[in-house]
């Protein structure tokens, strides 16, 4: 018997699987989109920098310097 | 034969279908009023996050919608208005809208609060619990207040909508929320009294049923009675204005006429005219929404120019 590649049903739900692909990118692009915004809401991009659990000597403050 | 075996029910669900459980004609109606409440909030709110909350707002609103016709598969089965939706015509199976309707709900609540705020998000998980279980599975069958009390989850997308803007709750989304919950009550009565014999046949407890059309038309006049002051007094918050208060005292005043008409007439005259005033108030009853939300929306627009509110 031969493996075809195309079955019927690949026809029959084929708007079914454009819609879950264009759901999905249209999720993702919301993600993005809202990423985007809300870092850019922030401010000033320099202020993005944060604690992320590597030695950073820059945000040691200097010793005397006023807290 | 093929090479697996698949599903082969002859009407296999679209995309149409799947879209068709979110009950997309009331999904307007929360997206225009969430809408409204989102852009008439003293509080300005990114373009896209607006988006993204009006969004959660309507599929938040369509989720419920799938629950509904997931519990109601049996009723709407049995009236002619419901007998071609989703499941009772076959075309979708009820665990698969109990599944979408779950997940897009979920999905919906995380979304908004990591998009605006954990209050809107709660508030939006609220209102589809109200829809799909305080309306949908207790309310509906068992009292004839149905109406009343689960026009709430519909009257809440406003309230949700500025909860996206400003993160909490006041007198203006209030009463825009109380605008929406008294008039439902008279626009879903004066429908039921031209389809009456359809809620009857599936066993609803409709006033028209339960207490007679007489005293639904009483119903309908101190319900709209009481939604007067309701309408005008939100035209005296921050987000109303000579504008709206025009358009609050016509629409009022068309509405109120509307429901006086009805409560004068008897069975004899609606069977005899086929409902022409039912129909006529019903239709009032839509514009009357809209008329409302919409002239909030051009006091806000107003606004912007230094022209509207008080």
């Amino acid at each position: 018997m031969a493996i075809r590649v195309e079955h019927e049903m690949h026809g029959r739900r084929k708007g079914r699987n454009y819609g879950v692909g264009v759901l999905l990118i249209g999720f993702i692009a919301i993600v993005f989109g809202l990423t985007v915004v809300k870092i850019l809401q922030l401010g000033e991009a320099g202020e993005f920098e944060r604690f992320d659990h590597v030695a950073r000597p820059q945000l040691i403050p200097e010793e005397g310097a006023s807290k | 034969m093929s090479d697996f075996t698949a599903n082969t029910t002859p009407h296999e669900a679209s995309m149409g279908d799947y879209f068709a459980l979110m009950k997309p004609r009331v999904m307007s109606l929360v997206v225009f009023t969430a809408l409204v409440g989102l852009l008439v909030a003293p509080v300005p709110v990114h373009p896209f996050i607006g988006f993204v909350g009006i969004l959660c707002i309507a599929v938040g609103a369509g989720a419920s919608g799938a629950l509904n016709m997931w519990w109601d598969a049996d009723i709407d089965a049995r009236m002619k208005r419901t007998v071609g939706r989703p499941i009772p015509s076959g075309r979708v199976q009820p665990g698969e809208a109990l599944g979408i309707g779950l997940a897009l709900s979920g999905f919906t609540v995380i979304l908004l609060a990591l998009a605006a705020n954990f209050f809107a998000a709660f508030l939006l998980a609220f209102t589809i619990f109200f829809y799909a279980v305080i309306y949908s599975m207790w309310l509906k069958r068992s009292t004839p207040q149905n109406i009343v009390i689960g026009g709430a989850a519909g009257a809440f997308p406003p309230m949700v909508g500025w909860a996206v803007a400003t993160g909490g709750v006041s007198i203006e989304s209030v009463l825009m929320f109380a605008l929406i919950f008294m008039w439902t009550p008279p626009h879903f009565w004066a429908l039921a009294l031209f389809v009456k014999s359809d809620y009857g046949n599936a066993g609803v407890p409709m006033l028209t049923e339960t207490h007679g059309r007489d005293a639904t038309r009483s119903h309908i006049l101190i319900y709209t009675l009481l939604l007067v002051p309701v309408a005008l007094g939100l035209g005296l918050t921050s987000i109303g204005g000579p504008l709206y208060m025009a358009v609050a005292v016509v629409m009022n005043a068309w509405f109120l006429k509307g429901a006086y008409d009805i409560w004068r007439r008897d069975d004899v005259a609606c069977e005899a005219d086929k409902h022409r005033t039912e129909i006529k108030v019903f239709k009032v009853s839509l514009y009357y929404l809209f008329a409302h939300f919409g002239a909030l929306l051009a006091e806000a627009a107003l606004r912007q120019y230094g022209l509207g509110g008080w």
